[in-house]
């Protein structure tokens, strides 16, 4: 249908062109790279940053109320801004301060800004997962001697990521296309990259070149949680019979 | 003259307005096994729980050697490696061999090297006959056989009591004998116990004091032979004849 309709041969040139796609292809894929270095430092720090952040809304008694009670502001209020605008307001806005000792890299700000964001989403999802670690478990490390935080540690960590692990997976499919939001601040990404050769020819194909690229690290990641959750809950299944 | 290990004074415990304890007083002396019989809601699990300082009382007090240990002052971590507990059920932690569940806490809380403490975790297994299951990981194991490392994992630090919260509860009943003959050989070896049970019979056996808890009070506390087959309190004589009638006795 498509394929036969009569603006086809427009679309094709606008969107599908062989000769725009080799044309933008090194640019688009250098600036490609560049994502997937950003995703990768931004994951291992949200991974990181956030289970800290849930540990600590995790500790329990008085003693710890002021540690949790900056957790829970933080996670309400980073929760409710928009990324995009996070990504600005650092990215523009921390350089432009022209602080000492602080860098004035709009690319650093730009990923700082993906790892305040996610580790707050991300917190959360490693705390349902400590809360879904039976209560029984808690008590036991308690009454070995443990301390709360040795009793997160060895004993309720390990086994709320197992629980968790497709929730987390399903984030880096969203931090993997999110780390693009920071061509705003002119970072040469995949995306910028794209936007480049667009502005310079007018035509589309170096967007679709993007789109390809991202869809080629997604997609099989997307495949991949979805295998492991169904491992997971046969392996549960075996063990509950 | 036998000496108080164990002293509980006028403790309360409410959840929300919720009484669970009431003004409970209880003595376990040194070498005495004291069982707490009840229905299922009635504060046996809590007042262990209170005890192994798992859950703060509200009123009261408890002194273990007589120190008081409900005291603000005192490092609950401490106390409770001077106590083992061991609970109805999930008290292994699954991603951990047998062993490493034993030895976690003596490495981590006492900073015990790795091969002392595996070796008397070994020693341990051997004593109880399960030294074949050191490297399983638990799911691996029988209710029963996952109920006695529970116990082993308790005593690997030498506690001066255990407190075991209906350790039989959760088991298939071709299991519960294993473990409870496992809880027979520690009495038998002069350990201080309070067991919250169902089992009565075996309360009957192994008990030198039972208590009656009815609603988050004792209601009444005897030797087992008197409790049994004398019962004081007319909501002991009730709760009892009940359990004759479900054959458990």
């Amino acid at each position: 249908m498509v394929l036969t309709s009569e603006a086809w041969p427009a679309v094709q040139r606008q969107f599908f062109s062989w000769f725009h796609f080799k044309e933008s292809f090194p640019a688009v894929a250098e600036g490609f790279w560049l994502d997937i270095r950003m995703f990768l430092v931004a994951e291992v720090l949200i991974l990181s940053f956030a289970l800290v952040l849930a540990m600590i809304r995790s500790l329990r008694g008085p003693a710890f109320f002021p540690l949790r009670a900056i957790v829970v502001t933080y996670i309400d209020l980073i929760r409710g801004i928009p990324i995009l605008l996070l990504i600005l307001l650092l990215g523009f806005g921390v350089p432009a301060l022209q602080l000492q000792g602080v860098p004035t890299s709009r690319l650093f700000w730009g990923v700082a800004a993906l790892v305040i964001s996610y580790s707050a989403y991300t917190a959360e999802v490693y705390r349902a997962g400590i809360e879904s670690v039976h209560e029984s478990q808690r008590m036991s490390a308690r009454s070995i001697g443990l301390t709360q935080v040795q009793a997160l540690r060895f004993v309720i960590v390990p086994q709320a990521i197992r629980n968790v692990i497709p929730a987390l997976l399903n984030g880096f499919v969203s931090l993997q296309k999110d780390v693009a939001l920071v061509f705003v601040l002119g970072v040469r990404e995949g995306l910028r990259e794209a936007d480049i050769y667009n502005a310079r020819t007018f035509n589309y194909t170096s967007y679709v070149v993007a789109a390809v690229l991202f869809l080629l690290i997604s997609v099989p990641v997307a495949r991949f949680t979805d295998w492991y959750t169904e491992r997971d809950r046969r392996r549960r299944q075996a063990m509950s019979a | 003259m036998t000496a108080a290990k164990l002293e509980i004074s006028s403790v309360s415990k409410a959840f929300d307005e919720k009484v669970v304890l009431e003004d409970v007083d209880l003595t376990v002396n040194l070498h005495e096994v004291v069982c707490l019989i009840g229905s299922s809601g009635s504060g046996k699990s809590t007042l262990l729980k209170c005890i192994n300082l798992l859950v703060p009382i509200d009123g009261g007090s408890i002194a273990l050697d007589g120190e008081a240990i409900t005291d603000p002052s005192v490092n609950p971590n401490q106390v409770r490696q001077r106590m083992g507990i061991v609970f109805q059920a999930f008290n292994l932690f699954p991603h951990m061999t047998v062993i490493d569940n034993i030895t976690l806490g003596p490495r981590k809380v006492h900073g015990t090297g790795h091969a002392e403490a595996e070796d008397t975790a070994r020693r341990l297994l051997d004593q109880f006959g399960l030294v074949e299951k050191a490297e399983e990981y638990p799911d691996r194991l029988s209710g029963g056989q996952q109920q006695r490392v529970a116990i082993v994992r308790a005593l690997a630090y030498e506690p001066e009591v255990m407190l075991l919260d209906e350790v039989t509860s959760a088991l298939d009943p071709e299991l519960i004998a294993e473990v409870l003959n496992v809880i027979r050989d520690l009495k038998t070896s002069g350990m201080t116990m309070l067991i919250a049970t169902h089992e009565m019979g075996f309360a009957r056996d192994v008990a030198d004091q039972v208590c009656f808890l009815d609603a988050g009070r004792i209601l009444e506390q005897a030797p087992p032979g008197q409790l049994f087959k004398n019962p004081r309190e007319p909501r002991t004589r009730q709760f009892l004849q009940r359990i004759v009638e479900a054959g458990r006795l």
